[in-house]
């Protein structure tokens, strides 16, 4: 592993003064000390319990070069396809930079690329960065060499009548390329939004792959409601990951659709903390995985305060040699009383060489709550594929036909119709092989 | 606060069993090293393979490191300050029939309410008695010896029947399994041996109470059951231990084998002393325990109940070797005051068709903390298995926690496997509705506390239930949140 660390330092050193923000010292600062956290131990291993079912052994040989300055950026790309809708305002970036050409901006709501807020006005946003301050493996990796992002900024009671569209696509030029994105959401007092983060792309190449590197931290405050999408369908060349932190106050919610369809390892790390009363947190998921792919979902939530409430469903289709795990942690402090928690997760199995994990887990330290959760591990009901057949359905359509409404749990939560039917396609196109 | 107040009464009873039995006490000097190993192996008058094995085990256990990933907190345990060996003077001439034993041991059992002799009569009870490493009295043995049925002390094992222990022993838990297996299988000093031969069924229940007495012994029993093909026989183990303010570690190791058709139950109520109300003393019991279905349609079943010692660390597990075969694994857990619990179980599926059940139940109050940790295991090979796992909490006052901590892992499409937990108090409605039918509050909280345990305390021996909703009701009653 040491020569992941040592490749890490070299490419700090040469990049250290063009990454945005390195005229402040404190930003020079943050991203000098993160990198001495991660060259403690470099990557996480299996031995992490963090990381148990999850081995980066297949990283360890390649490197993924972040681009140092925005003109290296190829620009010609065709969006078109990744354009859910092209009313939506949208900012897109490719290998780490925003690329103005490509997006969209609304009018009179403070959306701007990170690295302009770093290199215009970086003290507006300090504080969010404290807590990033003491991460360690992709966190600390991510937050020496954010290159660029997303800097979202609600003013008390704003509303966004329409989603905000994040595109990332792994280009890649000539080399693997490694994209360190950072997110900023703001959300003030009573406003109310809904950001949908989008990662696609193959990389370079096949062969070269590349490396998605994402942190999204969103701050809610009271009777603030987000509603936050992730969706992965980047190469199965690429690595993509990502983490979210978020804080919430007094009566706000916080709604994630997180959908993992792509990469060779897709890790998701959602960790929401709901510190004062009346909170909701919501995380809704959905991963499939095929050939050698692996996905894992790590989520974690912090009741702190009374009268909160929690839900989570996640829900996993395994095909090929694929690997699902499925990692939440429901944690109720001693004074969180009345809080309300469930938790769920589902896989379904749809070969002979995917696997399974799932561990689900409570902490519990307050008596008067209400606590739930629950995993399954399963294949297509036989029942329900013979009462298709019976009725002259295909046997892959039928087998379609489940899956979608197995997804269906997921998928009729989203509010967003134009993602629905984005998700429906793609279900669909796997499934009709 | 009326229901503070009967907290405060019924948590400062004392412990039951707390009392010493003054019987002198032939120990070695406390520490460890190959030369106490070789000193407990002469002492027991062991053949060789013995020894080697032994010292096997404590050159392994030597590069291990304690364990640290429960979730329970305690201070680090000194091993050297531990005496390995004690056991009953007079050893030499050991008592031939429960006359022939020392008056103040039986006296012990008086007042812990096992009479032997009462058992032997009424009961029907076949009862292998260890008291601290020794076991002192065994009966029904003769009757048993008819059917060919093994049961005797480990020491008296591996001096009769050395090529049973030899062809089993660690071959369930390996010297090197786990820090407190190695250290076990370095220093035990005595348990319980049974092997029901083929087609037997053993018809009676087997039993063995065991009890720590002589204060700075570590008292590491190894019990090994063996049940051949088509065997069956129910296996009862049962603990109290006097009181006292140092932390006694508890180290025991039991490994069950089931072949073709066979199939073993075993119980457990452990009462230990769980230390006093503000968390002093107790017993660490530490403990591996784990059987395998070798057999095609063999059955291993656990049932629990842990009500006492300082921290329990413990997951009886389940190797689903042979096709078809089950395992079950039934556990209440109850940690108050201080007491922590981390336990649950594996059952790991390698057999076609396997099936496995886990049903726990943890109560906590006060400041226990009470954690369910468990795996589930599909492999490849394991075509159509099938578990079920439902763990369930009941909380007590804002200061105690429990935790769920579930491991799945499948790599068989056919495989089904569920698992559901829930968390909850007693509800105001239900101690409403029991009240208003003329029930204490007390006797209201007994009644829905038997109700969540109901699943578990069905498929114990019936004196074994009585005893568990007896001993469940003393640590618990009158702690209503």
């Amino acid at each position: 592993m040491s020569t992941v660390i040592d490749r890490s330092q070299a490419d700090f050193h040469r990049l250290a003064g063009f990454l945005p923000g390195h005229q402040t010292p404190w930003i020079a600062d943050l991203r000098a000390r993160a990198l001495a956290r991660f060259a403690e131990q470099g990557y996480p291993t299996p031995r992490e319990e963090a990381w148990k079912y999850t081995d980066l052994a297949p990283l360890a040989g390649k490197h993924f070069q972040p681009l140092a300055t925005r003109d290296e950026v190829v620009a010609r790309v065709a969006i078109d396809d990744y354009v859910l809708d092209p009313q939506w305002p949208r900012l897109v970036f490719i290998d780490g930079y925003h690329v103005p050409a490509l997006s969209m901006l609304p009018a009179g709501v403070s959306l701007a690329p990170l690295a302009e807020v770093l290199a215009q006005s970086p003290d507006t946003i300090k504080p969010l960065f404290t807590a990033s301050d003491e991460a360690r493996g992709f966190a600390a990796l991510n937050t020496a060499f954010m290159s660029d992002g997303l800097c979202l900024r609600l003013t008390p009671n704003v509303v966004l009548e329409q989603p905000i569209h994040f595109i990332h696509i792994a280009h890649g030029g000539a080399r693997p390329a490694a994209s360190y994105l950072r997110h900023l959401v703001l959300a003030g007092r009573g406003s109310r939004a809904t950001l949908i983060e989008h990662y696609v792309g193959e990389g370079a190449d096949a062969k070269a792959g590349a490396l998605t590197s994402t942190m999204t931290q969103c701050v809610l405050e009271e009777g603030a409601a987000l509603e936050h999408y992730q969706l992965n369908e980047q190469g199965l060349s690429v690595y993509h990951f990502s983490s979210v932190h978020v804080h919430q106050s007094r009566g706000s919610r916080y709604v994630s659709h997180n959908v993992q369809a792509g990469a060779r390892i897709a890790r998701s790390d959602l960790h929401a903390v709901l510190a004062e009363p009346g909170a909701q947190c919501v995380m809704n998921g959905l991963y499939f995985g095929r050939g050698r792919q692996i996905v894992d979902n790590c989520t974690f939530i912090d009741h702190q305060a009374p009268h909160c409430s929690s839900r989570q469903i996640y829900r996993g289709v395994l095909d090929g040699e694929s690997r699902g795990v499925f990692n939440g942690h429901v944690m109720v402090r001693q004074d969180a009383q009345h809080t309300d928690a469930q938790q769920m997760n589902s896989n379904l199995l749809l070969s002979d060489d995917a696997e399974a994990d799932a561990r689900p887990q409570l902490t519990i330290n307050a008596d008067d709550v209400k606590c739930s959760h629950g995993a399954t591990v399963g294949q297509l009901n036989e029942d329900a594929l013979f009462y298709l057949r019976a009725r002259g359905v295909a046997a892959e359509r039928a087998r379609a036909m489940l899956v979608q409404a197995f997804a269906a749990d997921i998928v009729s939560h989203m509010s967003a119709e134009r993602v629905r039917m984005h998700l429906d396609a793609l279900i669909a196109a796997r499934l009709g092989r | 606060m009326a229901e503070g107040s009967n907290l405060e009464h019924l948590i400062e009873r004392e412990y039951k069993a707390g009392f010493v039995t003054d019987v002198e006490q032939e120990s070695l000097p406390p520490g460890l090293s190959e030369g106490v190993i070789r000193e407990i192996s002469r002492k027991k008058g062991e053949p060789d393979f013995m020894l080697e094995w032994r010292l096997q085990a404590y050159r392994h256990w030597l590069t291990l490191r304690e364990p640290t990933w429960a979730h329970v907190h305690y201070p680090p345990v000194d091993f050297q300050a531990i005496s390995y060996f004690s056991q009953p003077r007079k050893d030499k001439d050991r008592p031939k029939s429960l006359d022939e034993v020392d008056p103040k041991l039986l006296e012990t059992y008086e007042k812990l309410g096992i009479p032997l002799r009462e058992r032997e009569m009424l009961a029907g009870v076949a009862v292998d008695a260890v008291f601290d490493s020794v076991s002192i009295g065994t009966t029904y043995k003769a009757k048993l010896a008819e059917l060919g049925i093994i049961f005797c002390s480990f020491s008296e094992a591996v001096r009769e029947h050395p090529e049973l222990v030899r062809k089993y022993l660690g071959t369930v838990v390996p010297q090197s399994d786990n820090f407190y297996a190695a250290l076990n299988s370095a220093v035990f000093s005595d348990g319980s041996f049974v092997y029901v031969p083929k087609g037997v069924r053993c018809p009676m229940e087997l039993s063995t109470y065991f009890r720590i007495n002589a204060a700075n012994t570590g008292q590491f029993e190894r019990t090994l059951i063996i049940a051949d093909e088509g065997a069956q026989v129910s296996y009862l183990e049962g603990c109290t231990a006097p009181r006292r303010d140092e932390n006694q570690l508890h180290a025991a190791v039991v490994e069950l084998v089931a072949l073709d058709n066979a199939k073993i139950k075993y119980s457990t109520v452990q009462n230990w002393y769980p230390g006093d109300e503000e968390g002093r003393g107790g017993i660490y019991n530490f403990v591996t325990k784990r059987g395998v279905c070798r057999g095609a349609n063999s059955h291993i079943s656990w049932t629990q109940v842990e009500t006492g010692s300082a921290i329990t660390w413990k997951y009886p597990s389940v190797i689903l070797q042979g096709d078809n075969s089950v395992g079950e694994f039934y556990s209440v857990a109850l940690t108050n005051n201080y007491q922590q619990a981390d336990t649950g179980t594996k059952m790991v599926h390698i057999g076609r068709n396997t099936r496995s059940t886990i049903i726990s139940k943890g109560i906590s109050a006060g400041h226990g903390q009470n954690a369910y940790r468990g795996l589930v295991k599909v492999l490849k090979s394991a075509q159509g298995a099938r578990n079920f796992t439902q763990c369930d909490s009941l909380l007590f006052g804002n200061r105690c926690g429990a935790h769920t901590f579930p491991y799945i892992e499948v790599k068989n499409r056919s495989a089904q496997v569920e698992h559901e937990a829930t968390t909850s108090k007693i509800s105001e409605d239900q101690l409403f509705y029991c009240m208003q039918r003329g029930l204490s509050r007390e006797d209201a909280v007994s009644l829905i506390v038997n109700g969540f345990c109901k699943a578990v305390f069905k498929e114990l021996p019936m004196e074994f239930a009585v005893e568990a909703q007896k001993l469940l009701g003393v640590s618990l009653e009158g702690a209503v949140g």
